[in-house]
């Protein structure tokens, strides 16, 4: 398990070298400057920006200086905030993504976890019968339809909630409403899945026969280990999360990363993308691994060093 | 004892191998469609995607008027017997426009799982049959596509080379087809040591013969699913790229096109939104629907998904007992 596990650990960085490769050849592909405005600069100040930015050399000299800086630490200056560091935009659209995913994870978990206990425990009840749906239709419906539904109905008709915004609580509703709805039905499905599973062990039988009351069988018996799938399930929501969703926080006018990652292409901003596009894999690929240790620590059965 | 152990294994394999693979997969492909067809859910996503495919495919013929002919005495109308859906901000039928955008949609929800499977199957195939080497190169090579965010990476393509319907499917097929391959590599390294396909190469059957004839029909499966959920991926990838306003360019209608527009009418029309939102989501769902059903059908060894799970059936058979012995 140590070996694979550094092995993997070793493997981000080659995986990020790639990722940062690919990103930059492409990124210079994409045609017009970072200086492209509606006013053109006159060419003599266009080309003194570019050789201060060392925009006037070959994609691969600029690439190789990207990588020593980087390897230092430095993440280089945002052309589109007036050479504010790339590290500080990045972490003004971290902190915003990172509350509202931590935020959209709370509810998923809550409610997911929530619905799927009573549903396994009420099943075949009405109330089983509403959280499975809810568990089907939340599934396959994404995050910005159904924020644009919410949308119609709390501010266009109802004027309950603002369109948008980040700051206060109220700005923060329909937001969290919209990621964790699809993470929620996930996460239901599971825990009722893995609830049932959970029900007819013998276990819990001996839990009920030594005379437990109901909510401690629950609770201490059956959740606990009810919760061990659930727990894979998650590390990669949480990663999707956390790391924003560009079309949620677009149709919010919340100043999270994924708007950064948007606004820094069309400005082409180029420190700024390939900051992003590094956070990005960066995190996928933690999560991936986290997610792949908990299944070996979860099923021991599960050994990733027999040969290969 | 060796003389029967052998006897046995070449009339399995002669089983095998006599039949071609349509033969083979008749009974399973009819019990795998029967099993299909009694999944309630993938049913109703079956109908919608058919009478969807329908209209897309008639969009011309079943419109009420072209998709971006303009009646500018009724902007922003809402539903009536003229215009079924309304009309959005340039009068255009938002019926009429759902169709054609059915049209656009579908296809590059199709075309892109047609892609995928394309890729995936040829590097899946060529990393679990090309020896070692062969293998650990596509398979990092897979890792680095798979670690690229797929979002990022279709947005850089789309600001490279434009977007259009082609590129559309070809930038969203090439960061979907990860899944495929490993799938069918992993599938590939374990069928490789199954008896059928030793009994073949015992009896002389070569490499290609294997990978067509033995191999590919017992992939089918999970990749016809993977491709069944890859197809509302594509779909949603679609109407965000045209959301966050790098989609195709007006005034094609694709769904997210119809979206976006709607979405600047939202306080002065909003059955716009809600129509467009409920078209996007339906056949998202539907597909998904259909690939659970598919999961269920295909899959042999997940067992078929009864009204009542395993565990109920168990549950509701102890409390009769219990009843039994109670009354007795």
């Amino acid at each position: 398990m140590a070996a694979y596990l550094v092995r993997r650990i070793l493997w981000i960085g080659p995986v990020l070298f790639a990722v940062a490769l690919i990103t930059f050849v492409l990124m210079h592909q994409v045609p017009g400057g970072p200086w492209d405005r509606a006013k053109r600069l006159p060419p003599q100040a266009l080309e003194n920006v570019n050789l201060q930015y060392g925009l006037d050399q070959p994609v691969w000299e600029q690439f190789g200086r990207y990588l020593l800086d980087l390897a230092q630490g430095d993440l280089g200056a945002s052309f589109r905030s007036r050479n504010r560091p790339v590290a500080d935009v990045l972490a003004d659209g971290i902190r915003v993504s990172a509350t509202l995913g931590l935020l959209a994870l709370a509810v998923s978990v809550t409610v997911g976890v929530g619905l799927g206990v009573v549903s396994a425990l009420r099943r075949n009840t009405v109330l089983d019968y509403a959280a499975v749906a809810f568990a089907t239709v939340g599934a396959s419906v994404p995050s910005f339809i159904l924020g644009m539904l919410l949308l119609v109905l709390f501010t266009a008709r109802l004027h309950w909630l603002p369109s948008g915004g980040w700051g206060s609580p109220q700005q923060a509703v329909m937001p969290v409403a919209a990621l964790s709805a699809l993470p929620a039905a996930y996460i239901a499905r599971v825990t009722r899945a893995s609830m049932l599973d959970v029900l007819q062990q013998e276990y819990v039988r001996t839990a009920r026969a030594k005379g437990l009351r109901e909510r401690a069988v629950v609770l201490r018996h059956m959740l606990r280990n009810a919760l061990i799938p659930v727990l894979t399930v998650i590390g990669p929501v949480g990663a999707m999360l956390v790391t924003g969703s560009f079309v949620v926080e677009h149709l919010f006018a919340i100043p999270g990363i994924g708007r950064t990652f948007v606004n820094s292409i069309s400005a082409r901003d180029y420190g700024v993308i390939m900051g992003t596009t590094l956070f990005y894999t960066f995190v996928v690929a933690v999560a991936n691994l986290v997610v792949d240790a908990l299944y070996a620590v979860v099923d021991p059965r599960i050994r990733y060093e027999a040969h290969g | 004892m060796v003389e029967t152990a052998h006897g046995l294994v070449r009339s399995r394999a002669a089983a095998f191998d006599g039949a071609t693979a349509p033969r083979l997969g008749q009974g399973w492909w009819g019990s795998a469609l029967r099993r299909l067809l009694r999944h309630r859910a993938a049913v109703a996503g079956l109908i919608v995607i058919g009478v969807l495919g329908l209209m897309a495919l008639l969009a011309p013929w079943v419109d009420r008027q072209g998709p971006t002919s303009q009646q500018l005495d009724a902007t922003l109308s809402g539903p009536s017997a003229r215009f079924w859906l309304g009309t959005d901000q340039l009068g255009r039928d938002q019926y009429s426009r759902l169709v054609h955008g059915a049209r656009v949609s579908l296809t590059i929800g199709v075309l892109t799982q047609a892609v995928a499977v394309g890729l995936g199957l040829a590097v899946g195939m060529a990393a679990g049959l090309g020896g070692r080497r062969a293998d650990a190169l596509l398979m990092r090579l897979t890792d680095v596509a798979y670690a690229f965010p797929d979002l990022l990476m279709i947005i850089l393509l789309v600001s490279i080379f434009g977007a259009s319907v082609t590129m559309l499917v070809l930038a969203i097929g090439l960061v979907s087809w990860t899944t495929i391959a490993r799938l069918v590599r992993g599938q590939i390294l374990s069928l490789r040591e199954e008896e059928f396909v030793l009994a073949a190469r015992a009896l002389g059957a070569s490499r290609w013969r294997i990978a067509w004839h033995h191999l590919l029909p017992n992939l089918l499966g999970p990749v016809i699913i993977t491709a069944a959920f890859g197809v509302p991926a594509a779909i949603f990838a679609e109407a965000a790229l045209a959301f966050i306003g790098l989609g195709l360019p007006p005034p094609t209608p694709s769904w997210g096109r119809l979206v976006t527009d709607s979405f600047g009418a939202m306080f002065a029309a909003p059955h716009l939104v809600v129509t467009s939102c409920l078209a996007v989501a339906l056949t998202m769902m539907s597909f998904t629907f259909l690939g659970d059903g598919l999961r269920d059908a295909l899959d042999p060894r997940t067992p078929v998904r009864r009204p009542l799970p395993e565990a109920d059936l168990m549950e509701e058979g102890e409390r009769k007992a219990t009843q039994r012995r109670r009354a007795a």
